[in-house]
């Protein structure tokens, strides 16, 4: 084991949490992410790896919710695959192992500050942050849109008054920023 | 005070009483109240002064239509120039101010503009101020500025924060009135998504101003229960105090929500507006119709004002002007505000009819086949003049005189897209078009269906068939034919105003065409007609009216100018939204960041990057101290910089190395695994886009750096050229940038450095880890990290990349390690000093004008290869032998600066554009060399190596005696970073 | 404006990066005898119609996809969306 303490996106050792009115967002570390972008004439062998660790393959805009390890679509024959980092740090290289020459799979873990926004009232957060249409967004939708010129993900969880929202790491508070504020401004 | 003029019923709530105050007087008034109901009723009729012959004026309308009674509304910070006092929500501390007017609003020193009215005609501003030039700007225009102009701004920050905001909706409803209710009941009891939006704080439109029933109940009470009804439904958005400001392309709608401006300050962590973009699959406009006045001499003394909005202010708002009233009309709908106002107890002292067939009343004398000539009253009206049938001529006592000259139908949204409204000889006003914006229909007076009940089932078909469903029941309600006989304007008059907040009369108009200006286009903007901030909603039509009679035209032969977004005046702030200052300016923080707070560096911005500059210690007076320090010490022993920065993409892929090749003008299909090679990017036009690394991880598997402003688009490149142009090879793509926190270890102890921190199974020996070798490894008992041996301060140098998360810890640990060697961090300040002596190109050499020949590196340009650029390097123009080359500058005497953006002239001759002979592209101090040094352009340079040059830079008035010297000023052979 | 993503369905105009004509993919032949005269009307040579326009757009902030955009650049009329990788292959791009 190594002798490097981690610090979370915003900067700090624990999770930052907020709680707005029947709102709360809370920063999660606890995310290991990895692309998986199928090879060119290797695609349906890829996506029955996929099919085989998660269940289904997510098609445009949707996700597919399983455990450990989950997926969504981010693009034509590619994927970003998550699961808990306790348990799967090296999701990386798990599944280069699984998925062979079928994939190029790049380890995404740290390129991403995850947050998890719950409640009541997180629709009208996101109205007024981007133009995605939230309100008919069900359970396993995953959309790509930019908040402010940032490009993030907004997947829409179980039960329906959860998004895990992911953005640059790098730009974590001002994405943490803008969603407090915009919290603020509908409680 | 009481209200003398407040009446009985209206939609005020008496239970509860505000106070405000105008021109410093305090006033009393019930929630429901405008500023300008409220002022009425207190018997206030003189609310500002015109704008440019500061003439007295109050309201003509009732709603945003108004052109006169514009105010400074609020105070201090949060004060308003040109908000309409009859759109005002009245709140309890409400302050307005009136505008235009000096020292007082009833005592108006620039008011002797209207004496001067012969001089001050359409173009005298054009015409008078035209030479000499020079006098314009510093003579001319602020003496205009300050007689004329509107409101004044407070000159202080905006207090207050507007959001932004997204909505999606199947149809969007513009306006609540009858058609604008019935259209949401009919989508919202279908359970389609609608939105309802009305600039109103009360939804009914007119329904609100008129004694007529709906459904056997007050119009106002139908409205209030179908508002009840939606309110359920939840598949409606109702947005009240929401203008609907454009429609744009593919059904996206502005739409400005007005959150806070009825409260005195908003809410805490609320905003004042809401700029709303509306995502509408469909929109049906029932913005209703707006009345039109007519044209008399001096028709806009305060008490003249719209029929229709007399009835307003006497029905809504239970308010009226004054106690005797006039109308003066020439249709039936004058008629009607006479017998409602009659209703309310107010004396009609008389109905000047223009029709010589007018219905007659039992209530008070009509005058058929007469017309208001003239008015009288010094700051608000006294009486009317009339001229008789008969061509007698009488004055006529009266506070308050009534004009409709019809109405047209509100078509501004139809215009969006240039769509022109049609002239419809029925009612002889304009309708909308069939260019309406794709999506969008209307319904309603908006669409010339003046009858009450018309509005109501065109409401309801409109919703049902743009979204294909059936109609909702449409209420009982007046059906009676409406037809309109025009008369725009009394035979004879002159100062007779059309635009009354521009100040254009029916001579200016008549002048306009005797002087020429025959189109509408030109007719506007000589007079400027309708220029103002209410865009002519009540003036247009009469000045085309009138420009069709002189020029012998119909209307529509005329033409009609068309409206643009936005529909109503929007504060620059809403646009603005968060984005003010460095609010909502996304920033990116590197993962040493909060470790290089607590040392204390200076950050600067580079790509929203904010990185560490340099490291100032106590003691330390000046940046130059630190960064020569932080050079001398890095160069000595072993310094730390944090280049996370810089961008970075996995390529992977069975075809990687082809793709690079492509990418690249130099060749990557041969590097081996585990090294690294510079690349440069070209353009396709042959000129230098962005250079960095490649490193091969695996066969199938390189990691490319890119500058870090320059990450995003040449990913974006990076992106085309796979799926444009090779879109069969197997490549696949990644930014991985933050990912990975990246340091830069240089000096001649870094290797002894990493090996403290890399764990002990990987040999960093020269031998086993030479440079431009790379790999991945694990540090600190196991953490796994890839390492590149490459240099960009020309010592023994890598990077060493860890993931994000343990960056701050990595830093902290490579400073603990390193005390024995006496470690520095340094910023982006010492690495490009180290850079500049090194002779490495970076975004100022990589400046989008450069070609790889001028940057020294032309026999990288592969000729066995094909890449992107190469084509168009090999162009004549850019292998000119006395072409510009990349050389390094330093000064004669040591003494002497360096400027970037200096020019380079020989030693003797002119000083002048024609005998240029190169630039400088960057300069910095060099520790080393004991002076400043620079990289230049010169023209043949690499061939002029010794000559002795003048830099100049005429802008800073700097003359320097300099040598040209290899760009390679630190150890030129490389023997340090290969150590 | 709105984009009908041929994956995505319909998408504001904001998550996207506009390059320009779609005649960017019709790189020459780098090998042909006149491939410096082919590359120079390639480099610089655009038409620029009132009317429909076949167009580039990067999706930036979406799926990363290149799309041919075709556009009326009078009305804004978005009549084609396609996805740009197969607008090559159709080109005969494929290597």
């Amino acid at each position: 084991m190594h002798s490097l303490t981690p610090i979370t996106a915003l900067g700090g050792a624990q999770p930052r949490i907020d709680t707005i009115a029947e709102m709360t967002l809370t920063e999660n570390p606890g995310l290991a992410l990895a692309s998986i972008a199928a090879r060119r004439g290797h695609e349906e062998a890829c996506k029955d790896h996929l099919r085989a660790l998660i269940g289904d393959v997510p098609g445009p805009g949707r996700s597919q919710l399983h455990d450990p390890e989950a997926a969504f679509w981010t693009g034509p024959d590619n994927w970003m695959a998550g699961a808990p980092f306790d348990t799967h740090e090296d999701l990386a290289a798990q599944l280069k192992a699984r998925f062979g020459e079928t994939a190029s799979i790049t380890e995404q873990t740290d390129a991403w500050v995850c947050f998890d926004l719950r409640g009541d009232g997180i629709e009208a957060v996101m109205e007024r942050l981007c133009a995605i249409d939230i309100r008919t967004m069900v359970t396993g939708d995953a959309q790509r849109t930019v908040i402010h010129h940032l490009g993030f993900f907004v997947l829409r969880r179980d039960p329906a008054d959860w998004l895990r929202i992911l953005g640059p790491r790098a730009s974590a508070g001002s994405l943490h920023h803008a969603i407090v504020t915009a919290m603020k401004a509908v409680a | 005070m009481s209200q003398p003029n407040r009446l009985s019923g209206g939609l005020i709530d008496r239970s509860a009483e505000l106070s405000f105050s105008f021109a410093g007087e305090i006033y009393k008034g019930h929630p429901g109240d405008t500023l300008a109901s409220a002022l009425l009723a207190n018997d206030v009729r003189l609310m500002g002064r015109s704008f440019k012959y500061h003439r007295p004026r109050g309201p003509l309308a009732a709603g945003s239509e108004e052109p006169n009674a514009i105010v400074e509304l609020r105070s201090g910070a949060r004060r308003e120039p040109n908000t309409r006092a009859t759109t005002a929500e009245l709140y309890d501390g409400l302050v307005a101010e009136p505008q235009n007017c000096w020292p007082s609003l009833r005592l108006d020193a620039m008011a002797i503009n209207d004496k001067l009215s012969n001089f001050l005609t359409a173009g005298f501003y054009y015409k008078t101020f035209m030479w000499p030039a020079a006098f314009w700007e510093k003579l001319y225009e602020p003496i205009i500025r300050k007689a004329a102009g509107l409101g004044s701004l407070s000159m202080e920050e905006d207090p207050d924060t507007y959001d932004k905001g997204f909505l999606h909706c199947d149809l969007l409803v513009t306006g609540g009135g009858a058609a604008g209710l019935m259209a949401a009941l009919t989508a919202g009891r279908a359970g389609r998504s609608v939105i309802l939006a009305d600039e109103d704080f009360t939804f009914g439109g007119r329904l609100l101003a008129e004694r007529e029933s709906v459904g056997g109940m007050a119009g106002a009470d139908w409205a209030a229960q179908a508002v009840a009804e939606l309110a359920t439904l939840p598949s409606v958005r109702l947005m009240p105090r929401t203008t609907v400001i454009g429609a744009f392309d593919h059904g996206i709608h502005g739409a400005l929500e007005r959150v806070s401006d009825h409260l005195a300050v908003p809410a805490e962590g609320k905003p004042r507006q809401i700029l709303w973009r509306i995502y509408a699959e469909q929109s049906l406009l029932c913005a209703g119709a707006i009345e039109r006045p007519i044209a008399f001499e001096n028709n806009d003394r305060p008490g003249i004002m719209l029929a229709g909005a007399l009835r307003t202010y006497a029905n809504r708002y239970a308010a009226t002007p004054a106690r005797r009233v006039a109308i003066f009309t020439c249709n039936d709908n004058g008629h009607r505000s006479a017998a409602d106002l009659h209703a309310q107890g107010i004396e009609i002292a008389a109905v000047i009819d223009t029709r010589a067939d007018a219905p007659d009343s039992d209530n008070y004398p009509v005058h058929k086949g007469a017309q208001v000539i003239d008015s009288r009253g010094r700051l608000d009206l006294k009486s009317v003049r009339v001229r008789e049938a008969d061509g007698t001529e009488h004055m006529i006592p009266c506070g308050a005189l009534g004009v409709s000259g019809g109405w047209n139908p509100n078509v501004h949204l139809t215009c969006h897209q240039r769509g022109r409204p049609v002239w419809d000889d029925a009612l002889s006003a304009f309708v909308p078009g069939k260019d309406l914006p794709p999506g969008m229909t209307v319904a309603g007076a908006a669409r010339g269906i003046f009858s009450t009940h018309g509005a109501l089932a065109s409401g309801a078909d409109g919703a049902a068939e743009a979204l294909g469903i059936a109609a909702a029941d449409v209420p009982t309600a007046d059906d009676a034919p409406v037809s309109q006989t025009p008369f725009w304007y009394v035979e004879g008059c002159s100062r007779a105003w059309l635009d009354q907040q521009n100040d254009v009369t029916v001579k200016d108009v008549k002048l306009s065409h005797q002087e020429g200006f025959r189109s509408v286009e030109h007719l506007k903007r000589y007079t400027t007609l309708g220029m103002a901030t209410d865009q002519g909603k009540t003036s247009n039509i009469g000045g085309l009216a009138i420009m069709a009679e002189i020029a012998g035209k119909s209307i529509p032969e005329v033409g009609t100018t068309i409206f643009r977004p936005p529909y109503t005046p929007v504060a620059i702030g809403a646009f603005a939204g968060r984005m003010r200052g460095k609010e909502f300016h996304p920033t990116r923080l590197t993962p040493s960041h909060y470790w290089a707070e607590e040392r204390g560096a200076v950050f600067v911005e580079v790509g929203n990057w904010l990185r560490a500059q340099w490291f100032p210690l106590p003691g330390e007076k000046h940046w130059r101290e630190s960064v020569d320090r932080e050079v001398r010490a890095t160069r000595a022993s072993v310094g730390v910089c944090d280049c996370t920065t810089l961008g970075k993409i996995d390529v992977q892929g069975v075809d990687a190395a082809a793709f690079l090749n492509k990418l690249y003008c130099n060749g990557f299909a041969k590097l081996a695994v585990g090294k690294v090679r510079y690349g440069l990017m070209l353009r396709e036009d042959g000129i230098a886009m962005d250079d960095g690394t490649a490193a091969r991880l695996a066969e199938d598997h390189f990691v490319v750096t890119t500058t870090t402003a320059n990450a995003g688009r040449v990913y974006q490149h990076m992106e085309f050229v796979r799926q444009c142009l090779f879109p069969d090879m197997d490549v696949q793509l990644v930014s991985t940038t933050e990912a990975w926190a990246q340091y830069a270890v240089a000096g001649p102890n870094a290797r002894k450095l990493l090996q403290k921190v890399v764990d002990p199974e990987f040999d960093l020996s020269n031998e086993a880890f030479p440079f431009m070798a790379c790999g991945e490894i694990t540090v600190c008992g196991g953490l796994r990290a890839r390492l590149f041996r490459i240099s960009f301060s020309g010592e023994l140098a890598y990077e060493l990349a860890v993931p994000a998360r343990y960056g701050d810890a990595m830093m902290r640990r490579l400073m603990d390690e390193g005390a024995e060697f006496d470690v520095v961090p340094y910023g982006t300040e010492a690495l490009g000093v180290m850079r500049i002596e090194k002779g490495h190109a970076a975004g100022n050499e990589l400046n989008g004008t450069t070609t790889a020949l001028e940057l020294g590196m032309g026999r990288m340009v592969s000729t066995k290869k094909d890449s992107i650029g190469t084509v168009l390097s090999k162009r004549e123009g850019l292998n000119e032998e006395a072409g510009l080359r990349l050389v390094g500058v330093k000064p004669l005497n040591p003494a002497d600066r360096i400027t970037a953006g200096g020019h380079l002239m020989n030693a003797g001759g002119p000083v002048d554009a024609a005998h240029d002979q190169g630039y400088v592209t960057s300069a910095a101090y060099s520790p080393d060399m004991g002076s400043m040094i620079g990289l230049a352009f010169v023209k043949s340079g690499d061939a002029r190596l010794g000559e002795k040059m003048r830099l100049v830079s005429p802008v800073t008035d700097l003359t320097v005696d300099v040598e040209l010297a290899s760009a390679h000023f630190i150890d030129p052979e490389g023997g340090r970073q290969r150590a | 404006m709105i984009i009908d993503h041929p994956l995505l369905g319909p998408r504001d105009s904001s998550e996207f990066v506009y390059l320009g004509d779609a005649r960017m993919l019709d790189r020459p032949d780098p090998d042909a005898p006149d491939a410096a005269r082919a590359f120079y009307e390639y480099g610089y040579l655009r038409d620029n119609p009132a009317g429909p326009h076949r167009e580039l757009w990067f999706h930036e902030g979406g799926d990363r996809s290149w799309l041919v955009v075709t556009r009326d650049t009078v009305t804004h009329e978005i009549t084609r969306v396609e996805m740009a990788r197969d607008v090559a292959r159709a080109k005969g791009r494929s290597t």
